[in-house]
Parts: structure tokens; sequence; C-alpha cells
């Protein structure tokens, strides 16, 4: 078994502190967390993060362990890259002059699935969203055209395997909750998925 | 005297009441029946001991004589009584000093709610005097942890706390109250106890499925093997452990944690596990073809080296925290849930059995640990007094009805396994974290936890110098405490492992000790000091028939070892008796 990477998802209470007590998690045992994500889930009121790294699943599969002992994590999932549906977002940022001179915009826009965010005379703001290899080519790309500013953001995964938290909210809210899922139960699935 | 009930009936604050959040936190105390709070007051936390005040007849306060000897005492409270501790302290340096208890707690599953001061909310982030951001420094060694800046929050925020710290696997919760917080004036709605947080899971599901898997295990065994931790304690499962392991009739033994939750003398119990442990069980753990593991965790002093550990056997594994489970040690049957009602339901589904031969074998290995070991260990010929003999003379004068609180070192592990236990929580000492200095304060703690039973804290000469000054403590409550040290004029264990493993280069474990009855006379606490055999038995007997705390120093062998001893970096079975 070699490392690979996974995405955690964790659906949470949204309290302050919490970030910590998750990200505390990964730096004491020395995992690097490859990126990090928090944003609304499905549930009002329920958090979700979304966590890339690149281990061995049977760390993955205590960390997850540990991060849904603490009080304020309802559920965490750990699913491969077949498992899931996910997207990062990139920013360019690159000199307006250079840009319409040198590199046909409009074959860019097609080529690369990006799309112009701002264009200013003296700069123009290019988003894509994709996998990691995607939001890099375009990079490569711009790069020998000055590329002045570049950011990424933090990957967000759907499951493709779940049906969301809607329903388990209602167990978890039950003072005496019906059989819980314990293991996770999204992981060896891919068979039964439908994929592209 | 009736009246004076009826009186404090009348002063109990209703529902629509204005209150301080300081009178909330006292509130939610006395709802939740704390009966002590171990404390030090300082700037940040001054309006909850100006509430204090008006409490002192319902909650009893003890003025310890630093931070952390007052999360000790809280500690050795929970842990005799079973019930909640609680410890006060200020903001900054009166938050950071409960760190080393806060780990120890949270290492060793012990339920505190700690409640420190905090600057005014308007002041976090800024340095203020005395501001240290607790929440943050805390939340590797805390259950849960959550800062208050409203007084509204206060009821509700409690009873989650004391819910937290009590409920599952327990742990030590701590509640951070802004200043402002605690003089802020608020519409009372009254206390409403916790018994529920939907992102809380204190107890995993019992799938029946894994319970009859195990209990075919369990069955099928001819060599089956039980293991226990503190999880029986904290269970309260004692008497279900009991009937489970005399209808199985499988040997059973211990970890250091999981001592006096079956007596000492039970004929299945076979005594200890780890590094310093009893032979039988250790070598038999590579031997048993069924590992039975009851709410204990696999520590690696425990299981030594663990890729030979028990890799014969087929490993069940009860206990009430999934994420102990596979975590060290794969589990061939997790049984998850609270063992209070997992093993009724395991003892229902097996065969009353015995095992003579198998039991045989662990007794062959206790002969030959007895001869080469503990004899001389309890019976020595030597000039100067062992340990062990000190542990065996205590054991005829308490006859086992003592708790025992140690310290940590060489005479932790001779007390652990020479003393005996006759009842349940009367083992308290640091297992997991290793603390130096959480002998006395933790026996404080556990005298007010356990009045009306005897409270002997053995400790050793490095041990006892960390915390000695809560000596402060003792005098000023009168409590009875009788201080045991083993004095050997050594860091013992360290120099034990410099003897072994350093070629004998004893580095920096030479410590000097103070007089320690002139001290303990400073302290109003009486004393002696004996170093010959003849004087050892009326010593004891009189420190244990003193009215009051007594300190007792014995000189014991510089350079004595214990042993048995797994080596580090050696499987179990590879335990070695010189």
């Amino acid at each position: 078994m070699s490392k690979q990477e996974f995405t955690i998802t964790v659906y949470t209470e949204n309290h302050i502190g919490l970030l910590n007590r998750i990200a505390i998690i990964f730096s004491r045992r020395k995992i690097n967390i490859e990126s990090l994500n928090t944003s609304p889930s499905e549930v009002e009121g329920i958090h979700r993060f979304t966590i890339v790294i690149d281990e061995l699943e049977e760390v993955v599969r205590k960390l997850v362990r540990q991060i849904e002992k603490q009080v304020e994590v309802l559920k965490a999932y750990y699913n491969t890259n077949d498992e899931i549906v996910w997207q990062e977002l990139a920013l360019y940022k690159v000199s307006t002059d250079e840009i319409t001179e040198k590199v046909k915009v409009e074959r860019l826009l097609r080529e690369y699935g990006a799309r112009a965010v701002v264009i200013r005379k003296d700069y123009t703001i290019f988003e894509t969203s994709g996998h990691r290899e995607e939001t890099n080519k375009l990079i490569a790309v711009l790069e020998p055209h000055g590329l002045i500013e570049f950011v990424r953001s933090a990957r967000v995964a759907i499951i493709k395997a779940s049906r969301g938290f809607h329903e388990k909210i209602k167990e978890f809210e039950a003072k005496d909750p019906g059989d819980e899922v314990i293991e996770n139960e999204y992981l060896g699935q891919q068979d039964e998925i439908f994929t592209m | 005297m009736e009246a004076v009930i009826v009186a404090k009936e009348e002063v109990k604050p209703k529902q629509g009441t204005e209150l301080s959040g300081s009178q909330a936190v006292l509130e939610a105390l006395i709802a939740e029946k704390v009966d002590t709070v171990f404390g030090y007051p300082g700037g940040a936390i001054m309006p909850i001991y100006d509430a204090l005040y008006d409490y002192h007849e319902q909650l009893k306060h003890i003025l310890v004589r630093h931070e952390q000897g007052g999360i000790h005492a809280a500690q050795g409270y929970a842990r005799s009584s079973g019930k909640v501790g609680v410890v006060f302290a200020t903001s900054g340096p009166g938050a950071t000093n409960l760190v080393t208890g806060l780990a120890d707690a949270q290492i060793d599953s012990t339920p505190l709610v700690c409640i420190t001061g905090q600057v005014f909310a308007h002041l976090l982030g800024t340095d203020a005097f005395q501001e240290t951001d607790v929440i943050n420094i805390t939340a590797p060694v805390t259950k849960w942890n959550y800062q208050v800046t409203d007084a509204i929050e206060i009821p509700e925020v409690l009873a989650k706390a004391f819910y937290i710290a009590r409920s599952g696997r327990p742990g030590p919760v701590l509640i951070d109250i802004t200043k402002n917080a605690q003089l802020q004036k608020f519409d009372y709605q009254g206390y409403c106890k916790c018994d529920h947080i939907r992102s809380y899971r204190p107890k995993p599901i019992i799938r029946n499925e894994f319970i009859e898997e195990a209990a075919k295990l369990i069955n099928a065994a001819e060599k089956p093997f039980v293991v226990f931790g503190q999880g029986v304690i904290l269970g309260k499962a004692e008497k279900e452990f009991k009937c489970f392991i005399e209808k199985s009739g499988i040997p059973a033994a211990w970890t250091i944690l999981g001592l006096s939750a079956l007596p000492t003398e039970h004929p299945l119990n076979m005594g200890m596990l780890g590094m310093h442990g009893n032979y039988g069980p250790n070598v038999m753990t590579n031997e048993c073809d069924v590992l039975i593991a009851v709410g204990m965790r696999f520590d690696d002093r425990v299981t030594g080296r663990l890729d030979k550990y028990a890799k014969q056997a087929k490993v069940i594994h009860l206990d009430i925290d999934p994420s102990e489970i596979d975590k060290n040690v794969k589990a061939t049957v997790g049984v998850w849930g609270d063992c209070k009602e997992t093993l009724p339901l395991l003892t229902k589904l097996i065969q009353s059995k015995v095992y003579p031969q198998w039991v045989e074998k662990f007794k062959n290995f206790q002969q030959e640990e007895e001869t080469q070991v503990i004899f001389d260990e309890l019976h020595p010929d030597t000039e100067q007094l062992t340990m062990g003999e000190v542990l065996r003379v205590l054991n005829e004068l308490t006859n086992g009805d003592a708790i025992i609180v140690t310290d940590v070192g060489q005479h932790q592990m001779v007390a652990c396994r020479y003393a005996k236990f006759n009842q349940t929580r009367s083992n308290v000492t640091s297992g997991g974290l290793g603390t130096m200095g959480f002998a006395l304060p933790a026996a404080i703690g556990a005298k007010f936890g356990a009045p009306e039973r005897t409270v002997v804290a053995i400790i050793g000469d490095g041990g006892i110098q960390m915390t000695i000054q809560e000596l402060g403590t003792i005098m000023q409550t009168g409590i009875n405490v009788k201080i045991l040290i083993l004095n050997n004029q050594f860091l013992g264990m360290v120099r034990q492992w410099q003897q072994l493993f350093h070629d004998k280069r004893y580095s920096f474990v030479d410590i000097a000790s103070p007089d320690y009855v002139m001290v303990a006379k400073g302290y109003g606490i009486e004393g002696n000091s004996v170093k010959d055999r003849a004087l050892l038995q009326p010593a004891l007997e009189t420190m244990l028939q003193h009215n009051g705390s007594y300190l007792l120093e014995v000189m014991v062998g510089k350079e004595n070892n214990v042993f048995p001893m797994v080596p580090q970096g050696c499987s179990v079975s590879e335990i070695r008796l010189k």
C-alpha cells in the first residue's frame, strides 16, 4: 500500500475554534494538509470542511476517527479521487497590453475554459476551474507573458455516492438515533457508481 | 436545623431572577451536585471568588498552593469518587499552570470541569495583563473547551461541560470566562441539565452481530486471555466484568489504570501487564489464541514492540471510544460500546467454562517470578530496605482497604505490582502521562472524594519535591493523608535505565533531599524517617494510626532495580527477570 490522495469531508457545527481542533489532529502527527476548505453545507447551520491529504488509507482511517471524536463534529468521511467530483478555482492576473499583443485571447478562453473576470487597461484577470493539472496548464501558458499574480482555491468536492446530510441530521438530532452507519459508508462503492 | 434548610431552599434563584454570570456559574455547580472545588484566585476570576463568598456553605472550596496542585487534586477527587472534579484558576499563568493536569486527565480519561477567568472581552488579543490564549493552548489536551464572553451563555455552556466531561469516554473540559461575563447581570432562566448534543455521540450503538462474533471466538477458544483497563472502572462495570470472567473462566490481567477493578486475590487475577508487569501475563500474551481487551487502549508500555504483540491471537476489543479500536492493535472483532452494557450481553452468549491447564501455565510463570524476583523483593536479606517490603508491610496493615495514590517512577511500579486491593477506585496514579508531582495533590483530592477511606500517597524523593508546596493545603484544610516517601536518593527509574542501557553513566539522577520530617514539621504535619527493618512496621503503624496527616520517609536501597522488565523495543515475551 502506498500513499495516495484522499479527500476528507467533515460535517460540523459552525463554532469558533473548531478549525484549530481539526488542524491540530493533522499537525500533531506531522501530516501536511494539501488543501483545506470550509463552507456551508447542504444543511442550514451545518458547516462542511473539505480536506485533502496525501497518506496511506490506514492513516486516513485513524485520522477520520480522531476527527469524529471531536465534540462538535457530526460526521467525517474519506474518499479516494474516483469516489468524488471535485473542482478548484484559479485566478490569474496578467498585463492587458501583453496579453492582447502576444496571446490570442479568444483561443485562450476556449482552450482552457477560462473566462475573463475583469478587463482593465492595465491588467486582466482570468478565471478557470478544474483539477489541478488543468489550472496548472494555464499558468504554463501565461507565465512567459508575465503572470503578475496567481491564486488557487482549496478543493471543493462532492461525494458521488452521498445522498446528502438532510436525513442524517435528523438522526443526529434525535436522542436515540437509529443504527448509525459507523464505517465510512462511501468507501469501496465505486462499482455502483456511474462515472463519465 | 430544619429552618436553615428551608431558608436555603428559598435562596435558590428562580427562573427570571437577575443573576451575575459568576452567580450563574456557582448555581450550575450546585445543580450538578458539586460539593468540592479546588482552586486558586487571581485578578481575572475575582468576580467568581466574590460570589463564592456567599456560597461557601453550599460549596467547599479548597485553596491549593499552585494551580497544578489544584488540578491534580481534582483528578484524585474524580478518580476516588467517580464524580466530576472541578477546578478554578485565573487567567494567564493560572490557566497555563493547569496544562500538565489537563494533559494528564485527557490521556487518563478523567472527568474534570476547569473554569478559568479571562481578561475582559474587549481586551482579548491585546496582550493585556495576564492574558493568554487559553482556548488554543488547551485545545489538544481537553475533550472540549469553550470561551464565554456573554453571561447569558453560562448555564447552557456549563451544563454541556458537565455532560461532556462525564459521558462516554470521560475527559477534561475547560471553560474560559471573560471578566465582563462574570460581572454581567442577566435574566437567569434556571439551570437545565444537558443530556444530548447533536454533534456528540458519547456511546456508540451496540451492534449485536459483533457481540455474537466475539462470543463465537470466545466459545471456540482453547487459550483465551483477558486484558483489562480503566474502562471497567470508568464504566462502573466491575460487577459485570467479574461475572464475565467468572462465567468464562478466562484468566485476566490489568493495565495499571485497570488495577483495583478486580480484587487482587481473585483466582483469575493474573497480575499486571506491560513493561514492569508480571512474567506470566506478558509471556502468555504471545501464546494465547484469543485476546480479549476490555476498556484498554494498548499503550506502548503495555504492548512493547507492536509487530511482535499477540500476532498469533484473534483479538476482541471492547471499547467505548471507536477511535481506539484498530488504533494500535488490529481487532479481529471490535465491540464498540459501554462495557457496562456490552459485557453482560457477551456473558449471556458465552459458555460456562474452566481452563485448568491454561491457568496452570500462568501459575507456573507466577511461581518462577516468585522465586526469582518477588521473594527477594518482599523478604530481602540485604541491609537496606527494599520498596517491595515496604509495600508488603503496608498491605499487612491496611489489609488492601486503603486508596493508594502513587507518583511516577520505580516506587509507582513497585506499588502497582505489590499493593493489595479489595475494592475498586483504590489505585490512583498518573498512567498515560507519567506526571511526576501527581501524587501529593492527587492524594489530597482522593481523600476529599472518599473521606471515609484511608489514603496513602506513595511518592519518590524526586516527585515529592515537584509539588511539595501542597503540604500547605494539607496544613490549612487539616485533611488526613498519609504520605509515604520511598527515598532511594536517586531519580530511580532514570538511573535504572542509565544503568541498564547507558553503561551506568549516571547523568543528573543524583538528587538531594531536604529533611522531610523537618519540612513536614514546618507545615504542622507530624513525621518520621526510618531506615532500619526493625523500625519499619512500627513506623508504618504509627503513620496509619495517627490522627491526621502524617509523613513517613523510608530510606530504601539506592541502586535497586524494578524487575521484571520488558526493555524498550522488545516484545512482551522477551521480558527479563534480571
